[in-house]
């Protein structure tokens, strides 16, 4: 009943606020579109609520949209847009009088548009200059999910405010903010529901619950704004190296070996990290769970070495030839082929230097054909 | 080149001379692709890899050589075990004809020493001087262990039926360092010793013509000439001068060969450098 009333109320209201538009738009003509806008419904004086009468004055005081839109004025005042200088509500939404709900396919702040929109700012190579940012907007568009977006119109993949929020966004360095390392994964998660899950389980995301420094998250392999697709042979070599950043002697030692070898010369399809040690679900081979427990190996690398068996996985993929400790037939064989190639090889390179300097002094030196001695 | 005067005589029959061809050119395929691999860190081999088709061309090309080199390797066995069992040459398996190592080898290994440093005359060589042999059993050598290696890491899930999965680190290890110790030896000590000394500069054609002038068999060889001429042996072997065109053939394709081996040397040193 009670809201009956109020409808009511506000449809008399309307007709009264219609009148009154026309009247400014008499004037006003430029500000017209507002009848179109999200806005049309309100008088101008609804915002414009210092003019009283007509003529009005020439200066006004600025229309303050808090007074409507007091929840997320409030926000972001809170946010790191906040700060003097900062976008005011129209630099995102537009003027407004051509404000457009987020779901029409005009609006800046319709999905499809958004990147554009905060790369008015963040693809200004100036600006984020002057403010110490990362230049992410062509980063973004290049990217997996800008791609997606702008080119195939694929609305729900992640636009700027996907991961970052809208009026709320926090630095994040602050524990609150959606792009705060500790909340990452609940971030992408959002959309990346199984990775997540994956992710949480295993002994990055153990890690991370448990408040290490060290874990990864999501964008320590697949970065923020440059996402590409996972089966690129470019994305693969660069991030082998990624996981070797914090896994040093892994990724020394992987790099002994053949599978390294191969993928050094530009080829994809080899053993890399995530290829043994599982990605989102990486779990120390001390997990029975693990796809390097010693339960699991022949499957691990049958995947790539058909009929490898319990005597096949005994290969090491990081074995390491200078410890001793832990490889010492391998250790010696490389002690035995060193001391052989420098000895065969420095003792024949000798025995050749003397026999150029004899041939050159001395009988049996000249030319070829010339008579023995 | 003019046309070569003089009298002749065969050193090496046309088939074994096919072998060397066969095994210089798969050797020099096996060093040129599996050098990418040892060497994949350094950006010249990448680009080497590149220009051949990118790794899996390379592994192709690799596999291709050897199984080139092991069947060359096995038409010598052939050759070798006929020779012996149903030609009764028992002079393959001892005697100056024989690649079999004797006691002569070691007296002319010290001798030649003695002769770089002015201590004593050059030894009287016969047909197969001790770095011949050296050449010879070093292609043994390293079938054994490059050849079981490779094969063992080709086909490694099979041969981990036969040997422990340990071994495979080993097999990439040894096949490597065997490889640059191959390399190596040709690149520099049999180029050398064989082609470029000072006395044989800027090549020995034989291995392409077959064939040895009187005066280059008396100052190579001087022992087999000498048995040679009182056994009458000599007349056997006796052959027509190489023709010009066989001369200039085995000149440029060895030419190109010790070119091909010094380019890679270059690569394995630099590559070496930087490791």
């Amino acid at each position: 009943m009670k809201s009956c009333v109020a409808a009511l109320l506000m449809l008399v209201a309307s007709a009264g606020v219609r009148a009154a538009a026309i009247d400014c738009i008499s004037c006003h003509a430029e500000k017209a579109t507002v009848k179109d806008s999200i806005h049309g419904s309100l008088s101008c004086t609804s915002c414009h609520s210092t003019i009283q009468s007509f003529p009005h004055p020439e200066k006004q005081t600025p229309v303050n949209c808090a007074s409507c839109h007091s929840d997320s004025a409030a926000t972001l005042g809170q946010s790191v847009h906040a700060a003097s200088g900062g976008p005011t509500c129209t630099s995102c939404h537009g003027d407004g009088h051509s404000i457009l709900p987020s779901k029409n396919p005009q609006s800046t702040t319709f999905a499809a548009n958004l990147p554009r929109t905060c790369g008015a700012c963040h693809g200004n190579a100036q600006m984020a200059k002057r403010l110490g940012l990362q230049e992410v907007y062509s980063l973004y568009m290049d990217s997996i999910h800008g791609f997606a977006l702008t080119q195939d119109g694929l609305l729900v993949a992640a636009n700027c405010s996907s991961c970052h929020g809208t009026h709320g966004i926090l630095s994040n360095k602050d524990p609150k903010s959606k792009t705060n390392r500790a909340n990452i994964p609940a971030t992408c998660g959002t959309c990346h529901s199984g990775p997540l899950k994956a992710f949480s389980s295993s002994i990055h995301g153990q890690l991370l619950q448990a408040g290490s420094d060290d874990a990864p998250v999501c964008t320590n392999c697949h970065t923020a704004h440059e996402i590409t697709k996972v089966g690129s042979a470019e994305w693969q070599i660069k991030t082998t190296a990624t996981c070797g950043g914090c896994h040093k002697d892994q990724f020394a030692t992987y790099h002994d070996t053949f599978h390294a070898q191969v993928s050094a010369l530009g080829y994809q399809q080899t053993a890399r990290c995530w290829d043994c040690h599982g990605f989102h679900d990486i779990l120390p081979a001390s997990d029975p769970k693990s796809m390097i427990a010693p339960d699991h190996l022949i499957s691990t690398c049958g995947k790539c070495h058909a009929g490898a068996n319990a005597s096949f996985v005994k290969y090491d993929p990081h074995a390491n030839s200078h410890d001793q400790a832990h490889y010492p037939a391998l250790h010696y064989s490389a002690v035995f082929m060193n001391l052989l190639l420098a000895s065969v090889l420095g003792f024949f390179a000798l025995h050749t230097i003397l026999w150029f300097l004899r041939s050159r002094s001395g009988p049996g030196a000249g030319p070829r054909g010339s008579q023995p001695k | 080149m003019e046309d070569a005067k003089g009298r002749y005589y065969v050193r090496f029959s046309l088939p074994q001379r096919y072998l060397h061809w066969a095994l210089a050119g798969t050797f020099l395929g096996l060093a040129f692709t599996g050098l990418t691999l040892r060497f994949s860190a350094a950006p010249w081999m990448q680009a080497l890899a590149r220009a051949v088709g990118g790794f899996a061309a390379v592994l192709f090309f690799h596999k291709f050589f050897a199984i080139g080199l092991t069947v060359t390797f096995l038409i010598h066995l052939a050759d070798i075990a006929n020779r012996v069992v149903n030609k009764r040459e028992w002079s393959l398996l001892w005697g100056p004809n024989s690649m079999v190592p004797r006691w002569k080898d070691i007296q002319d290994f010290f001798g030649n020493l003695k002769w770089f440093l002015h201590l004593g005359p050059k030894p009287r060589f016969d047909r197969y001087a001790y770095w011949d042999k050296l050449d010879y059993w070093g292609v043994f050598w390293g079938m054994a262990i490059i050849g079981f290696s490779g094969y063992a890491m080709w086909f490694g899930s099979f041969f981990a039926h036969l040997i422990p999965g340990s071994w495979l680190n080993i097999a990439l290890l040894i096949h490597g360092e065997e490889a640059i110790l191959a390399t190596g030896w040709i690149f520099v000590i049999h180029f050398f010793n064989t082609h470029l000394r000072p006395d044989n500069f800027p090549m020995d054609l034989t291995i392409f013509t077959g064939r040895l002038s009187e005066e280059e068999l008396k100052r190579m060889h001087p022992e087999e000439y000498e048995r040679l001429a009182g056994s009458g042996g000599l007349t056997a072997i006796e052959s027509e001068a190489p023709p010009r065109w066989l001369n200039n053939f085995g000149g440029v394709i060895g030419t190109t060969a010790i070119l091909a081996g010094v380019i890679m040397l270059l690569l394995m040193a630099v590559a070496f450098v930087r490791e």
